[in-house]
Parts: C-alpha cells; structure tokens; sequence
C-alpha cells in the first residue's frame, strides 16, 4: 500500500510487519520516533503480543535485547550517536554469543562537542564489533531492509544494524510502498532459535573462553559474514520476487559501465552522487557510482568488480579515521588490491552539513582532472581552521576549541544570510 | 511451630538442628536436592558465594518447579562455575556482562510473558560490585519498572576476582587492594558507600530481603518467599571471602553470624518499602569479636590498637541495632 509519511513511521511499521516479540525503547535523536511508533502499535493492541520496556539507558536496552533474544523472543531496538557507544560493551556481547537482535541505528555524529545532526561516525565506530551493516539510501530501502534484517539476522544468528541517515531519511516524508502483513509473514518465518533458554533443555551461555578456543569462536563470527554475502544477494532477490521491487544487496552500480571514474559512497547520499552523476555525463564525463548497501559483511569482490575497469576511485564518506583519512576509503583500498587505480578520499557532511550537488560537481570535477588532494574535507572553511591554528599558536590559554569556533562564525542566522 | 526452639549451647546450630522438625532441618545432601550448582567447580574453600548460591538457586528451583532461568554477571560466581566445557550449572543460564544481569533477566522474562510461558521465572545475580557498583544502573531500572525478576546479590563485601579491591558495599576502615591500611585514616573512608537494600526499599517493590550464610534456612525461606511473589524482588546475602577477607576458610559461617550479631549486617525483610521482619539478634557480640579474625582489619589491632576506629564501628553496628530493632527488649534480667 503507498504510503506518504515520515521515514521513522515507515521503519516503525516494517518492523511491526516483522512481528517482533521484545521491544527496547530508550530516546535519543533521531531516532525517537521509530520507537515511539512501535510503542503505539504495542500499547493500541495492533502489535501482540509484543512487550515494549522502556529502559534507563541503551546499554540497558541492548542487554535487555540480548536476554530476550537468548530466551527465543525476536528482538529489536533502536538508537543513534552517543546511545550506540553507551550500549557499545553490549553491542560486541551480541554479536559475540550469536543472537539476531535487528537494530535501527539513526546515523549522527558523535561528539564532543555535541551535535545532532546526521553522519556516520556511529556506525562506523562499531564497525567491528561483529554485526552485519547495512545502509539505506531511501526511506522505502530503510522499510525493505528492516524486513530482509529479521530474515538474515536469524538464518546467521547473527545480529543486523539497519542504518539509515539520521533526520535525511528518519524524518522525511516519503513516498513508502507498505508491504500487507501476508507477504511480510510469507517472507519471514517465525523465530526458530539456535540456542535458548529453556528450563525443558538447560544450556549455559556465556562461558569464559580462553586462548584454547577464542580464536576459533572469533573466526566463525567471520564465517557467518562470509556466509552472508551469498546470502545477502539471495534475500534481496526473493525480496524482489514477492514484493516486487529492488532493495538491500551487496553494492548497487548507477551508471558504471564505460565509467573512467567511479564515486563509492553509502546512505542517502547516494541519490544526490546519482543526480550529480546525470549533469556530469551530459557533459560528456564517463562517471558512474557505486553504492555500498552492505558495509559488513564488506563486499571486497563485489566493490572489486564494479571498480577495475575504471581509472580512477573516488570515496565519498561521512565518516572520518582521526589521523589516518577516510574509514570506507581504506575498505575499498583493501578491495582494489594490486589494481593501479587513482584514489580519492572525500570527507563530507560531518555533522550534518549540507551536501549540495554544486560541490560535489566541483569537488568530481577536480577529481576527474586528476587534480584533487588524496584527502579532501569538503566545504570545509579553512579560515576558521587557520584562525584556530594561530590562536593555539599565540596564546597558551587559548580556550575551548567548539567555543573559539562558534565565537569566528557568529549566529547561524548571519552565516545563512 | 507451637513451641518455641530452646538451644541449650550457644553459637553453634547443629545441635539445634536435630531438635527441630524434619522439614525445618538442614539437610546438605538430600536426593530432593536439584543440585543447581553441581560441584567441581572452582570456587575457593570455605567460599561463602558459592554456599550462598547453592542454597539460594536450589531453593528457586524448589520453589518453581524447576522452571527457572538465570542470568549471572561477570564476577567470581560466573568465572568459579564455567570452565567449560564443564558447567556447575543444572539450568538454563547466561552469563552476558558485568553491569548488566539485571537487564539480562528483565529481557528473559519478557520473553517468557510474550510467549505466554508463566511457569517459568527468573532470577539474576552478582557479586556486589556487579551489583551496587556497575550494575547499578540497570538494576534500578529493573525495580522501577518492576519487571519480573528476583535478583540476588551475594555481597563479599569488595571486588574479588579482580583482587581484592573496593566497592560500594566494602565496610568502612576494611583494607583492600584499593583501600590500603596506611595513612592516617587505614582502610575505606568512613562517609562513603551505599547502602543496597535500604535502596532497593526506596523503590516500593514487592519484597527485599537480607540474609547471611550462617542462616541457609532463613536465605532457602526468604528465596521461597520471593519466589511466591511477582514483580520486582531483591534479595541481598551477606558471603563471607576467606580470601578478600583474610580469614580463615573454616570460619565463613562463623563470621556470616558474627557480622549479624554484631549488628553490623542487619537480616530482614521489607515488602513495598517497609520492613516487616528482623531476625533477632540471639546472642549479641562487640564487634571486635567480628572484626579481629579478619586481617583485612588487622591494622586496627597492631600494636596499641586502633581504639577510636573500633569504636566507630562499634557506633555503626548500635546504629543498626537501633534503626532496626534488632535486640529483643527483654523483661525480664
């Protein structure tokens, strides 16, 4: 059923679709509103049986996750930024005993200093801690990707983060094609556990292991992300064939056949990389992108395809390695193993700054020529930088950084005008 | 009972124990026994954690029917029961992380009520800094939404699988590997701490309990009675360390009453924050007696003694003989 509404809410009903049987809600931008949507589907009777806690923090709501899912219950939580640290200890336990809990993660920055607005820095501090990642680029990818989650998540037992971009996609209206609750059922069968908890057939989990197994018990948390990158392809396809439509994925290639130059990049960037794309060829430039839908597992030989032909890489990422340049960037290095490829590295969005097509035309332009650094911070205000630097330089006492810079920039309104 | 239990020798049980009726006597061996905890484990002589679990895990099984479930937090208790591929354990159990039991055993226990499986109950448990310290959190979190599950906190009273070193519950001028005994001031800084049970009671849930492992009956009855409740329920056990507290390992049930005689660990009960029950103290002791065969206060005793210090814990211990009740008014001398 088509649908206009807000991205969150289209999240919220995917995962109701799903029929989860353990909820955890604790707030925080921007991911509240999911949350907040399934509360309303539990406490209205729509989604039963279903129990939603609202916990004291998202380390409890990721262990409350993990007692649920250890008991044979289907579970499912959501966060963003700061939570996704907060409950980190037990984002790695998950993963570490296999339970196929789904989580939303609302991607923002992290601070210090404090800030809300959408990058991927969350995500990609946890990006080894064992969970599979996916990325959303469009709100209906986000709802497909939450069903296809549950699917996977349980087949591996192993569990799914589902990101989408925090305020770009949580709080958009759009257009969502609403699946019926036959075709989600039809396509997810119910929760068949590996392990749990049952009086009838006790178990213990969770023991201590030392070096005599660690190592094997680590290798076989990779071999289901091996194992999930035959997969991941498979449930996309039959995802497509019941619901008729394309979504998730490993990678997804805009424009690539005959392209020279190739601009990797995930989340819903994509979309506007793609209309810059559309200018950019009308011009004459053989320029194509390259969307990652699965960041982890990583598709080292699916990225590796799609890019030897081209001369030249260009990634686009918000998200940023402090001292070293660029996080996916150094993926997609490891993927192009051997290939005499140029490569470019562009840091954009920190934070919830704009991504506008005029500067990603001139930045793709600059790359085409062969001309950009290997590290670009894009529309990044170098005044500010260098006044910062010379204020460090001059005075020992020179304050809190965030401040000195707010203090340069002035109100945000004079900025805007 | 009609007829009130006379002991006719004082600090000692075991002769009374043969006076009292059937159901009412120890028994450490009986085939009825579900033998939660098998043994081989690891757990250190005269351990007062692994008594105390024991008795406490067997009594939840008793009381449900076997249907139980329980979550464990890292700490000497999970590490002693789990070398696998050996397992002490005789039920479904998880070990997930140190501050997070309580979180752990809400989630079991919604999935248990999802799936419409009321038979089955939950228990989750911890040292006391798994539980006053790091665990805190989530277990506040537990008792005000009153989920459905008894947590028990075996108090060794400081961190002993790391080593020895303070926590929120350790006893003021105790020496630890973190409360060291020099200074002017030996020991754990008196003002600082916290008190669990009392903080547990401020959250009006359904039941909170003391007890100490020199009384399994009352800990096997208090469980049992926890157990005949829903809701939030907290049980906090005092378990002496012969390790941590530098005594000797035939003297854990000893000191577990000393330190209940002494009115330094008060046993009792409170339902929706209000006490309804104290266990009396039979046979009151000053609390040198508690203290000098524990070299954790051994500094209090070198040399010329540390008077003012004792006497400060003597206070403590008149405090809690007050705040509680804790000495039957007698009428007669």
């Amino acid at each position: 059923m088509l649908m206009q509404i807000e991205g969150s809410q289209a999240v919220a009903r995917a995962v109701a679709l799903c029929r989860p049987e353990v909820i955890c809600a604790y707030p925080i931008s921007p991911q509240t509103h999911i949350v907040e949507g399934l509360g309303e589907l539990v406490k209205d009777g729509t989604l039963a049986p279903c129990e939603f806690i609202n916990v004291e923090s998202e380390f409890a709501a990721m262990s409350v996750a993990i007692g649920a899912s250890a008991a044979g219950a289907r579970s499912y939580t959501a966060t963003a930024s700061q939570g996704l640290l907060f409950m980190a200890e037990a984002v790695y336990n998950a993963s570490g005993l296999g339970l196929p809990i789904v989580m939303t993660v609302a991607n923002r920055a992290i601070g210090a200093p404090i800030n809300i607005w959408n990058d991927h820095s969350d995500s990609m501090s946890q990006r080894d801690c064992g969970w599979l990642q996916l990325f959303a680029e469009s709100n209906q990818e986000a709802l497909d990707l939450h069903i296809q989650a549950f699917k996977l998540a349980e087949e591996l037992s192993m569990p799914v983060m589902v990101c989408m971009d925090g305020f770009i996609l949580t709080h958009a209206y759009e257009r969502v094609d609403m699946p019926t609750q036959a075709d989600v059922d039809a396509f997810l069968p119910p929760y068949e556990p590996r392990q749990v908890l049952d009086p009838a057939e006790p178990v213990s989990i969770g023991a201590m292991v030392g070096p005599e197994a660690f190592m094997e018990v680590r290798y076989l948390a990779h071999a289901k992300q091996t194992m999930a990158l035959e997969r991941i392809p498979q449930i996309a396809a039959e995802f497509a064939q019941r619901f008729g439509r394309t979504s998730g994925g490993l990678v997804r290639a805009y424009r690539c056949e005959d392209a020279e130059t190739i601009v990797v990049s995930l989340g819903s960037v994509v979309g506007t990389l793609e209309e810059t794309i559309d200018d950019l060829r009308a011009q004459g430039v053989k320029i194509g992108v390259l969307a990652i839908r699965s960041f982890r597992p990583f598709p080292l030989a699916a990225v590796r395809a799609a890019l030897e032909g081209a001369k030249r890489v260009v990634v686009l990422e918000k998200s940023f390695c402090v001292g070293l340049g660029g996080v996916v960037s150094t993926d997609v290095r490891v993927a192009l193993s051997g290939l005499q490829l140029h490569g470019y590295t562009v840091v954009a969005g920190l934070g919830g700054r704009a991504i506008t097509k005029s500067s990603l035309a001139r930045t793709l332009a600059e790359a085409v020529a062969d001309r950009l650094p290997p590290l670009t911070f894009m529309d990044l205000d170098w005044g500010m930088v260098n006044r910062q630097l010379e204020r460090e330089k001059s005075i020992r006492r020179s304050g809190p950084v965030a401040e000195n810079l707010l203090r340069d920039v002035g109100s945000v309104a004079s900025k805007v005008a | 009972m009609n007829q009130p239990i006379k002991f006719y020798q004082t600090g000692t049980f075991t002769v009374g124990n043969r006076l009292l009726a059937p159901e009412q006597r120890t028994v450490q061996a009986s085939a009825e026994r579900s033998n939660s905890i098998n043994s081989g484990h690891r757990a250190c002589q005269g351990c007062g954690e692994a008594l105390g679990a024991r008795y406490a895990v067997d009594a939840a099984m008793r009381a449900t029917n076997n249907q139980l479930i329980a979550a464990n937090a890292t700490g000497c208790l999970e590490v002693f029961s789990t070398p696998y591929p050996e397992t002490s354990w005789q039920l479904p159990w998880i070990h997930s992380l140190f501050g997070n039991a309580a979180a752990v055993g809400t989630g079991i226990a919604a999935a248990m009520k999802v799936k419409g499986r009321k038979e089955v109950r939950v228990i989750a448990q911890g040292g006391d800094g798994g539980t006053t310290d790091i665990g805190f959190g989530c277990l506040s979190g537990m008792f005000e939404r009153n989920d459905d599950v008894l947590y028990i906190c075996y108090d060794n009273e400081a961190y002993m699988n790391t080593g020895v070193q303070r926590s929120s519950a350790t006893p003021h001028a105790a020496r630890t590997a973190t409360t060291m005994a020099v200074g002017p001031e030996p020991g754990a800084s008196f003002g600082q701490g916290k008190n669990l049970p009392l903080i547990a009671m401020a959250h009006e849930i359904p039941y909170v309990a003391t007890a100490t492992v020199a009384d399994l009956h009352d800990l096997e009855a208090k469980v049992e009675k926890a157990m005949s409740l829903h809701g939030a329920r907290y049980l906090h056990v005092l378990v002496p360390c012969p390790l941590g507290w530098g005594a000797a390992s035939h003297d854990t049930i000893r000191l577990a009453r000393l330190a209940h005689e002494t009115g330094l660990f008060p046993v009792f009960e409170a339902e929706r924050g209000e006490v309804t029950a104290v266990s009396k103290i039979r046979h009151r002791v000053p609390v040198e007696d508690y203290l000098k065969p524990q070299k954790r206060f051994a500094h209090l005793f070198a040399g010329a003694g540390d008077a003012a210090t004792i006497a400060r814990l003597q206070a403590e211990a008149d405090r809690n003989i007050r705040r509680f009740g804790l000495v039957e008014e007698r009428e007669t001398a």
